[in-house]
């Protein structure tokens, strides 16, 4: 698509190379698969996971243990280009990267790093994380999981809910109550009384795994425990790097979304020429394009800061807010271009357009991350 | 073993074309570039000679700065270093003078093979592989689509029409100008584009390779006079009738034509 305000004179080669790399990635693997597996509702095309690993799609900006180590600008750009593909296919990378490896990588031992790190960035174990629990999901710390110490033992129960990749996962990261506030568990797939099931019926993010976690009566030692983290700032930090990407990869949506509508209106004959030549049409269009550009200067910035180390949670917030709210508006609008092809899964609108209603919901919804900034504005809390 | 591998940056497939000003070439500005598609594929076959034995990979290219990007692309998908001739001086050449500078760096680095693309994606010449060729006074196989190395020697298939393969030996050193879909293309890994940053890239001008005042558009034999697209309308022939019809009277003008 072009690039209307020399948007790339700001990226370095690396950061350029790796955009452009995943995108053929996506365009010659994934686009031929996608169709099939929303079709089937809650299936993920697990074979391209060892290209995806080989790639560097998991855990693409962490350093260490064999992890490619790239800036937040790259990795932003990385998951822009999946969630061109697919909300899905980004979620996937996500969920591995931000919510598992990073938690691993920043709040757990030596052990727990050597053991999941390099096995996770090469696609061989896969992980979940579970947060968000059928009666709490804004007010996650409202949480009823509970990691009971009894002895040197840790005894979990509780019920997760929403959760991606829950039944494939080789580990959950699971969060508990505990009596020192909120800690992370390293849940093991053939823990005795762990259990999952997958939730059927989605209208949304319908290639991606989502599920159901059960814990009756889990036993764990201490080598499960991340050490390094106490209270909601475990959960939250992980959430902070999700979110990051997620306000680049609603781009990628939005891309796809702009582009789909271009050439249709521009093909497409209607009364006097295409529907590209209407007033209504090109007002849409410009719409389109000044929010995307708006956008990737927001999630640029955004990551520079990141990478400068000066990032906080509220810059975040407003970046997530904001891009995928314009996805979703570029989505539903060129839905509304493609007439009634926009119905049907040959056309990509209304598939990313469901997507982004899961994405709109889920790492702190639009209005939750209205509040997080009305907050800061005002200094009062409304949440 | 020693692979030399020619790349060429040409506008991205998906770039949006406008002639420039003077009618003879598109407006550069703003567009992405990427590699021609089949020196990817003589890339491919290099890093896979590589990866089954011993072998040093460079790749080279002609160009601006821009040029740069394509030759970290390739070291990121596993070249081992670049040689990027950037000369004002070499603008506006013709294919022999592009020839003459890539004969001039298979020279300097004197490898077993130099491999490349049958062509460009936006010139489509087809040229400079046989070019190169009789420059370094090396044999050449063109349309290349199996590669095999054995002492001394290469066994090369090569495309024909109506789909039949031809299998010739070449004696090293030779130029071998591959055709597309003889491999599979890996992608650069974010660790490999991580790791091409310290790989490095050699700038030479026309005067480091001794072709000062021989190539560029003043030593061009040929010069392109205008580029257009077709006028619309004209030479289009509406055929109608049922279908059986109309496949009748589609294939009577495929053959009226010869093209078959
Ligand atoms: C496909 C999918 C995948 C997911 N994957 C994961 C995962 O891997 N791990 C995980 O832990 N979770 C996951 N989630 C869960 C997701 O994070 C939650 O759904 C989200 O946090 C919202 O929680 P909720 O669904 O309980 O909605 P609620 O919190 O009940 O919110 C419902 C509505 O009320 C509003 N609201 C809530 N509280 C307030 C308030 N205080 N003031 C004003 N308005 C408010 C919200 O903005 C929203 O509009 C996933 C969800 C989906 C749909």
């Amino acid at each position: 698509m072009e690039d209307f305000l020399r948007f790339d004179e700001l990226l370095s080669d690396e950061e350029k190379m790796a955009r452009e790399s995943v995108r053929e990635f996506v365009d010659k693997e994934f686009m031929p698969r996608v169709q099939e597996h929303v079709r089937q509702d809650g299936s993920f095309p697990m074979e391209l996971v060892p290209q995806m690993a080989e790639l560097g799609l998991l855990g693409t900006n962490l350093k260490g243990y064999d992890c490619p180590g790239l800036n937040n600008v790259a990795y932003g750009l990385v998951m822009q280009e999946l969630e061109r593909g697919d909300s899905g296919l980004r979620s996937f990378a996500s969920v591995q990267g931000s919510l598992c490896m990073y938690p691993i990588h920043t709040y757990g031992t030596d052990a727990q790093k050597e053991r999941w790190l390099p096995a996770m960035t090469r696609g061989d174990a896969i992980g979940c994380f579970g947060l968000t629990e059928p009666d709490f999901g804004s007010f996650a710390q409202g949480m009823r999981t509970r990691a009971e110490k009894r002895g040197d033992e840790w005894v979990l129960n509780g019920t997760k809910r929403w959760i991606t990749n829950g039944t494939i996962a080789d580990v959950a990261i699971v969060w508990a109550q505990t009596d020192d506030g909120v800690r992370g568990f390293l849940v093991e797939k053939d823990t005795p009384g762990f259990e999952s099931r997958d939730i059927k019926g989605k209208f949304s993010l319908r290639g991606s795994i989502t599920s159901e976690l059960f814990l009756s009566d889990v036993v764990l030692s201490d080598e499960n425990l991340l050490p390094g983290v106490s209270g909601m700032k475990g959960p939250l930090s992980c959430l902070t790097q999700a979110r990051y990407g997620i306000a680049w990869g609603a781009l990628g949506a939005a891309m796809a979304c702009y582009e789909e509508a271009l050439t249709y209106t521009k093909e497409r004959e209607v009364q006097g020429g295409p529907i590209a030549s209407k007033q209504l049409t090109q007002e849409k269009l410009v719409f389109m394009l000044t929010e995307i550009t708006k956008g990737q200067l927001l999630a640029l910035q955004l990551g520079r800061i990141k990478d400068q180390g000066n990032l906080k949670p509220v810059m975040v917030s407003m970046a997530k807010r904001n891009n995928v709210d314009v996805a979703l508006q570029i989505a539903r609008q060129a839905r509304d271009l493609l007439g009634a092809n926009g119905i049907v899964d040959d056309y990509q609108a209304m598939r990313h357009m469901v997507n982004l209603e899961t994405v709109r919901t889920y790492e702190g919804t639009h209005d939750i991350h209205t509040l997080i900034i009305g907050e800061h504005i005002t200094g009062h809390r409304a949440l | 073993m020693k692979i030399l591998v020619c790349l060429k940056q040409v506008p991205h497939q998906d770039a949006r074309l406008d002639i420039d000003a003077a009618g003879t070439w598109i407006k550069e500005d703003n567009i992405k570039f990427e590699i021609n598609s089949y020196d990817t594929y003589a890339l491919e076959e290099a890093l896979r000679i590589k990866d089954a034995g011993e072998a040093e990979v460079v790749v080279t290219s002609i160009g601006p700065d821009r040029v740069t990007q394509a030759l970290r692309t390739a070291l990121g998908m596993g070249a081992d270093r670049a040689v990027h001739v950037k000369d004002a001086e070499i603008d506006g050449s013709d294919a022999l003078g592009v020839a003459k500078v890539l004969a001039a760096v298979a020279k300097e680095e004197s490898p077993d093979l130099v491999l490349m693309g049958l062509m460009s994606d936006d010139s489509n010449a087809s040229a400079v592989g046989p070019m190169i060729a009789e420059l370094m006074g090396v044999p050449n196989a063109s349309s290349v689509m199996k590669v095999e190395l054995a002492d001394g020697k290469v066994t090369c298939e090569r495309e024909l029409e109506g789909g039949a393969l031809e299998v010739v030996e070449l004696q090293t050193p030779c130029v071998l100008a591959v055709q597309s879909g003889l491999n599979q293309v890996r992608y650069a890994s974010l660790k490999g584009i991580m790791a091409a940053k310290k790989k490095p890239i050699d700038v030479k001008g026309a005067g480091d390779i001794g072709l000062s005042g021989q190539v560029g558009a003043g030593a061009a034999k040929t010069t392109i006079d205008k580029i257009y697209p077709p006028p619309k309308g004209e030479g289009a022939e509406l055929i109608e009738g049922s279908t059986g019809e109309v496949v009748e009277k589609l294939v009577g003008k495929i053959k009226e034509l010869g093209l078959l």
